[in-house]
């Protein structure tokens, strides 16, 4: 399928958490359905979700808190058990089932967890560039103690990909741009519950759990989880496949979109 | 009008490039390359020698405060002074001033109901209980609390403390973040219900809203002084009578940086390294230490994204000198006259019942702040003890029985 979904996806919004929650979804493309598992600054609908949802429909929740959802809804959850659970919620409330599941960075951890805790719930794993594990000789970046203004250059070996130019360019209306970056660091806040000081809660102990095919995807030169973390995510979990994608940092995905794109897709319909 | 010193204890001795040479006075200053222990044990009694100094002077209260590696000014436990100077004051009217505690990072936070009350009993009832919610640096960074849970913590907090404070009841706390099977403190405080409350704040609004909500002494601690306060200062102003409460100056806590001597030139040549120092090493805070995201809460940020913008200073310190810090008010500096004059300006402009000074400045040395004291408690301070009385205001943030004015004393050498 070729379907454009320049529009943009759509949101859609879920009473879950019994009625404590309104989680916000995005949703687009057609095809089986898929979920996306988004990064600590929150959802933005770049590149490469369009081209996942050439081929399947991208579920898209967004932790709650961030980008559309109540600012507050954050302050419903304790812990990261609390946010697996409501992810949980969610996927009841969305129906789905033996799905294919993604997420990159933090979202990578969420989606890590959620295949931990529901081996059976998913088909599928590809975790890009996820935190979730601690070398101490060798430790994840604190992305939230770094400059707003260094952030491209931490997260980005390439910022001349035209998918990177197109996630970095600024709204034009002053308004819009307040807001964008209000959210934007108010993402890295609500995110920051389950990361702070580091983002390592334990998954090392469940990572085994995961029972799926697992796509690791890994930008060679990433400064905010260093390659090297593959390795410890690969001896986890079970038969996981590593890709290492040269000139890439930690969002491989848009930084060398041209070929990432085209091995998930080859691994999730394989 | 009730007037404390206030005393950071920063490290004296930092290199003159300092700020060139490191990336920030908080967090990350090596210990091990700028720093001598001996010469720290130094400070902390010097701390404590100024404080009581001022005490006997004629001050009405010394007050310390937490904080964490950092050369700003470390007193890990403010407690530990606090325990010192209320011994060290039995006897004399004088209040310990703990601005103090920070909430969410002591834990369980029945430890600071307890060490409070051991205060309030060693002291005869002489503590002002101040409830911090700590700065960015101290919880997220040195203490590790994730940045958006920190005011959640914080109430949590105060809500159990104040119950462990007053309950007649032993009970069971379910907390978010706390649990306890028996909470029954011991020692319990002299004042009762409760020693009186100051809620430090930087001008949030949140903050403001929880200080008058609980009638509170506000304590807006700026190092900018009084010009730069007034707009934070009337919006304070303006939620208590939103909030229906009485305009009693009391409620009011300001912090100023305050250099006397006996001419204005004189007090130039004392004291202008000193409070260079101040503004150019002990506030070299990297920002991304003083704004971690999740720290202002959504209302907060959005307020400040529409208003100022992230992270932008309002004032670039490094390329002030003494003479800008003093003609902005941050610093009011000068002779007995000129500060006098100055201070009483402020306290009425601002409103202010409950001044703090801060008389200990950088690198003032032990025998510059000493004459800082003296000149300060004899020659100032009391032209400025009657500024309020006309008006006929209770001090209901002060201990009950200290709340008389202090007789005037001769300065102890």
């Amino acid at each position: 399928m070729t379907e454009s979904v320049a529009a943009g996806p759509r949101g859609l919004f879920l009473e879950v958490w019994q009625g404590r929650l309104r989680a916000s979804v995005k949703v687009a493309g057609q095809g089986p359905p898929l979920l996306y598992c988004h990064a600590a600054a929150g959802l933005r609908w770049d590149d490469f979700l369009d081209g996942l949802a050439r081929h399947f429909t991208v579920y898209a929740p967004e932790l709650p808190g961030t980008g559309d959802s109540d600012p507050h809804d954050i302050y419903q959850l304790d812990s990261l058990w609390d946010l697996v659970l409501v992810l949980g919620d969610v996927l009841d409330a969305l129906k789905l089932q033996g799905v294919p599941l993604v997420g990159h960075s933090f979202g990578g951890m969420v989606a890590a967890e959620l295949a931990a805790h529901w081996p059976e719930r998913f088909s599928k794993l590809v975790l890009i560039a996820p935190v979730g594990l601690w070398r101490e000789e060798r430790p994840v970046t604190n992305w939230m103690a770094v400059p707003i203004e260094q952030m491209p250059s931490l997260m980005f070996r390439d910022l001349s990909a035209p998918a990177v130019q197109k996630l970095l360019a600024l709204p034009q209306d002053q308004e819009e741009l307040v807001l964008a970056q209000a959210k934007l660091v108010w993402a890295l806040g609500c995110s920051g519950k389950f990361v702070w000081p580091i983002p390592d809660r334990g998954l090392h102990k469940r990572l085994h759990r995961v029972r799926v095919p697992t796509l690791l995807v890994w930008g060679r030169d990433d400064a905010v989880v260093p390659v090297e973390y593959a390795q410890d995510f690969a001896a986890y979990i079970q038969g996981a496949r590593t890709l290492v994608v040269e000139g890439a940092g930690h969002v491989p995905q848009l930084e060398r979109l041209d070929q990432v794109l085209p091995a998930v897709l080859e691994f999730l319909r394989g | 009008m009730k007037i404390s010193m206030f005393h950071l204890m920063p490290y004296r001795d930092l290199p003159p490039d300092f700020e060139q040479r490191y990336h920030s006075v908080w967090v990350d200053p090596p210990w091990w390359e700028l720093a001598d222990a001996e010469r720290v044990g130094q400070y902390y009694n010097w701390t404590l020698d100024e404080l009581v100094y001022a005490a006997r002077a004629g001050l009405d209260g010394m007050c310390t405060n937490e904080h964490h590696q950092n050369a700003y000014g470390f007193m890990p436990s403010p407690n530990l002074m606090g325990a010192a100077l209320a011994k060290a004051t039995n006897g004399l009217d004088v209040a310990i001033v703990q601005m103090g505690s920070t909430l969410p990072t002591t834990n369980p936070p029945i430890r600071v109901a307890e060490e409070y009350a051991m205060l309030d009993c060693i002291s005869g009832g002489r503590l002002v209980a101040g409830m911090p919610l700590g700065t960015p640096m101290d919880v997220n960074y040195c203490y590790g609390i994730p940045p958006i849970e920190q005011r959640e913590r914080y109430r949590e907090a105060h809500d159990l403390i104040l119950k462990a404070w007053t309950s007649k009841e032993i009970f069971a706390w379910n907390g978010r973040y706390w649990q306890l099977p028996m909470v029954n403190p011991w020692p319990r405080p002299i004042q009762q219900p409760h020693p009186p409350v100051w809620v430090p704040g930087s001008g949030s609004i949140t903050t403001w809203d929880f200080a008058i909500d609980h009638d509170y002494c506000y304590c807006f601690l700026s190092y900018f002084g009084g010009q730069w306060a007034q707009g934070v200062v009337d919006g304070y102003w303006a939620r208590v009578q939103e909030k229906g409460k009485d305009l009693n100056p009391y409620r009011l806590g300001f912090l100023q940086l305050v250099a006397v001597s006996e001419t204005d030139a004189r007090a130039e040549e004392e004291y202008a390294p000193h409070v260079e120092y101040f503004y150019h090493k002990c506030l070299h805070v990297a920002r991304e230490f003083a704004f971690p995201p999740g720290h202002h809460d959504w209302e907060s940020l959005l307020h400040m994204a529409r208003t100022r913008g992230f992270g932008a200073l309002t004032m670039n310190l490094r390329e002030m000198g003494y003479r800008d810090f003093v003609k902005q008010g941050c610093v009011i500096a000068g002779s007995p006259a000129t500060v006098r004059d100055q201070l009483r300006e402020v306290i009425k402009r601002l409103r202010v019942g409950n001044l703090m000074v801060l008389l200990h400045i950088g690198s003032m040395p032990h025998q510059l702040t000493l004459k800082n004291i003296d000149l300060f408690a004899r020659e100032v301070l009391p032209h400025l003890r009657d500024i309020w009385d006309d008006e006929g205001w209770e001090n209901h943030w002060w201990p009950q029985r200290l709340r008389a004015p202090r007789q005037p004393q001769p300065a102890a050498q």
